[in-house]
């Protein structure tokens, strides 16, 4: 077991809590860092893929994980920043001024959309945001000067810092660089007040309003900073598919997108890198167990939504705090070894509530 | 001139009344503690006053503002905190945490800031934080600061919420049945607590509560409601023998 012995605030403030958080993360970073020199292009494309999806992941968990708003339409974010991205791109303009645009316009469609219908709560807000995502992919397919209508946009592969994106070393760096000041984005965001003010809209909304937070502003404002984050990681997704055509930003990247924070763990920013491993690899393993299920049945063409919203289901029943809260349990396991109780994670009792306030 | 004031509110929820024509006043530093049977309309006028509820008629001042028009999110800001109830807390987010939200009326950074996490935010994480164990000190809240709040018994969660209040720095403090849940020791250090926050604080309360000797030991004056309509008000002798008063108690 170990004890952390706090003798300043800023440790409570600080990234790393401690010497050991600050080695494991360091140590990561470098593996991540040394990992081109032990994996083929094939398996660095994946992994960048998973980068791409951590990115957005951690997108829709500060909307739907931190601040308790959901979204079944976040593709539509993806769309947004790829199409903007490709657009820019297109047009001349080097990579490095396109992504802060992206983001930028991704913040904006992000507030625009949020004022309105973050007025909406629950079933409704969830109803109206599955309608975003078939607007969204509506608009992709008619707004033909911006996104090449049906035909789809071929993605311009400029050359950046003198490297090209074709070079799958190089797009994994990208990637990884990416998402690591992502999750530094995040935590800072988290860490500070507008980030408790999410946490707070999540776990009552009327406590947070009479302790001053502005709720229609913070709910916009994480729609916006979700829309952010998703639209970057859309620009890097037009890199990674190289054409950019409607049908990609459908209901089931949306969905992809839900499973990814449902899986990884509500929030919890280390469950949108677990999501993202598990979501990036499951159509390989679905790929495989095709090969093992009876043809009548593996050879469905429906099998992969089936699955997704199995797996779903699955965990919101059975480990409603994803793989981040087994990942906690089994490292508690092991700290607390021999002495672990189950008890501890069961749900604590809990106090009756009334509507009323 | 009172600090506070209430001017002939009515809410009405379809045909109830739930407050009908209640008017108060409350001078700078009292404890005034608003007593009466089930339904009579108490939480609903702690509901008017922060703006959750809009009355059909009336006014509320405080500090010779009228405040019936003010934003919900900015009663805290006028120097107005509250607690519930039915306990508001953050349930997901530990008691650290709760109460650093109680610090969110003075938030100075923006966004930007926020995300490359500047000095400035730091900063101010500083000042939150020595704020926060100011109260954390005199609530005697150390030992729970990084657990989660649904992991707290329900005596340390009243503490919890009431510390969070006193964190937003108010001028006027809201109480709804802080007593209530309690056992014995907590509500006698619950009795301390509140004449601290007067003596040394300086904090005006308005309290809610059912536990008449609390109600008698604590309050400077009492107000008794029934079905949305005052039936007295003054000192706690003068409520203790009042006959309407016992007959409202009686006939529950
Ligand atoms: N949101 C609401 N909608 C409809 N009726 C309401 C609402 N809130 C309160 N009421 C009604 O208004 C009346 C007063 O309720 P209130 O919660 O103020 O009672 P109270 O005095 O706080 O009682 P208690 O001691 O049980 O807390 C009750 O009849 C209640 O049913
Ligand atoms: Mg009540």
């Amino acid at each position: 077991m170990r004890f952390i012995f706090k003798t300043k605030y800023s440790q409570d403030i600080n990234i790393a809590k401690h010497n050991g958080d600050r080695f494991w993360y360091s140590l990561l970073i470098l593996i991540m860092v040394v990992l081109p020199l032990v994996l083929d292009d094939f398996y660095l494309g994946e992994i960048s893929y998973i980068c791409i999806l951590s990115i957005a992941g951690i997108g829709l968990m500060i909307l739907s994980g931190y601040t308790g708003l959901a979204s079944l339409g976040h593709a539509a974010f993806l769309g947004v920043g790829a199409y903007t991205h490709a657009f820019l791109l297109t047009n001349g303009i080097p990579f490095y001024a396109s992504i802060p645009v992206v983001i930028i316009v991704s913040f904006l469609v992000g507030a625009a959309i949020g004022i309105p219908i973050l007025r909406l709560t629950g079933m409704y807000l969830a109803i109206a945001t599955l309608a975003l995502g078939f607007i969204a992919e509506h608009v992709f397919i008619k707004w033909e000067h911006f996104t090449g209508g049906n035909r789809g946009l071929p993605v311009p592969q400029p050359e950046f810092l003198g490297m090209s994106f074709y070079d799958s070393v190089f797009f994994y760096y990208v990637c990884l660089v990416f998402l690591i000041a992502a999750m530094f984005a995040a935590i800072n965001i988290l860490r500070s007040p507008t980030g408790r003010a999410f946490v707070a809209i999540r776990d009552s909304e009327i406590a947070a309003q009479s302790l001053g937070v502005n709720l229609g502003l913070y709910k916009a404002l994480s729609f916006a900073i979700s829309g952010a984050f998703t639209g970057l990681a859309g620009a890097l997704l037009a890199h990674y598919i190289g054409y950019l055509a409607p049908d990609i930003f459908n209901i089931f990247l949306s969905l992809t997108l839900l499973l990814l924070i449902v899986v990884g763990g509500m929030g919890s920013l280390h469950g949108t890198v677990f999501g993202a491993i598990f979501v990036g690899f499951l159509p390989q393993l679905i790929a495989i167990c095709r090969d093992y299920l009876p043809s009548s049945i593996g050879s469905q063409p429906g099998l992969e939504p089936m699955l997704f919203g199995l797996i779903l289901v699955f965990f919101i029943l059975y480990e409603p705090l994803g793989i981040y809260g087994r990942w906690m349990k089994i490292k508690l396991f092991f700290e607390l070894f021999p002495t672990y109780k189950r008890q501890t994670f069961k749900k604590q009792k809990v106090f009756t509530k009334s509507d009323r306030v | 001139m009172s600090l506070f004031e209430v001017k002939n509110i009515t809410v009405a929820f379809g045909g109830v009344k739930a407050l009908n024509d209640v008017s108060f006043g409350i001078d700078k530093g009292e404890i005034f503690t608003i007593i009466g049977p089930n339904g009579a309309g108490k939480s609903t006028l702690f509901n008017v006053i922060s703006r959750i509820y809009e009355p059909s008629k009336g006014e509320i001042y405080f500090e010779n503002q009228n405040i019936s028009k003010t934003k919900p999110h900015n009663i805290s800001k006028l120097g107005i905190a509250r607690t519930f109830q039915n306990l508001e807390l953050f349930e997901n987010a530990t008691v650290l945490q709760n109460l650093l939200l109680g610090r969110h009326i003075y938030k100075k950074t923006n966004i930007l800031s926020e995300v490359f996490f500047t000095p400035s935010a730091r900063k101010q994480e500083h000042e939150y934080r020595l704020k926060v164990e100011e109260v954390i000190d005199f609530l005697d809240l150390q030992h729970y600061r990084d657990t989660l709040i649904n992991g707290l018994p329900y005596g340390v969660r009243k503490n919890v919420e009431l510390a969070r209040a006193l964190c937003t720095d108010p001028k006027l403090l809201l109480l709804d049945e802080p007593s209530s849940g309690l056992t014995n020791e907590e509500t006698i250090d619950l009795g301390f607590w509140i004449k601290d926050i007067q003596s040394l604080l300086g904090i005006t309360i308005i309290m809610i509560e059912h536990d008449m000797s609390f109600v008698n030991k604590v309050s400077d004056r009492i107000l008794a409601l029934n079905y949305g309509k005052i039936l007295a008000s003054g000192l706690p002798e003068e409520i203790k023998n009042n006959e309407d008063v016992k007959q409202a108690y009686m006939g529950e």
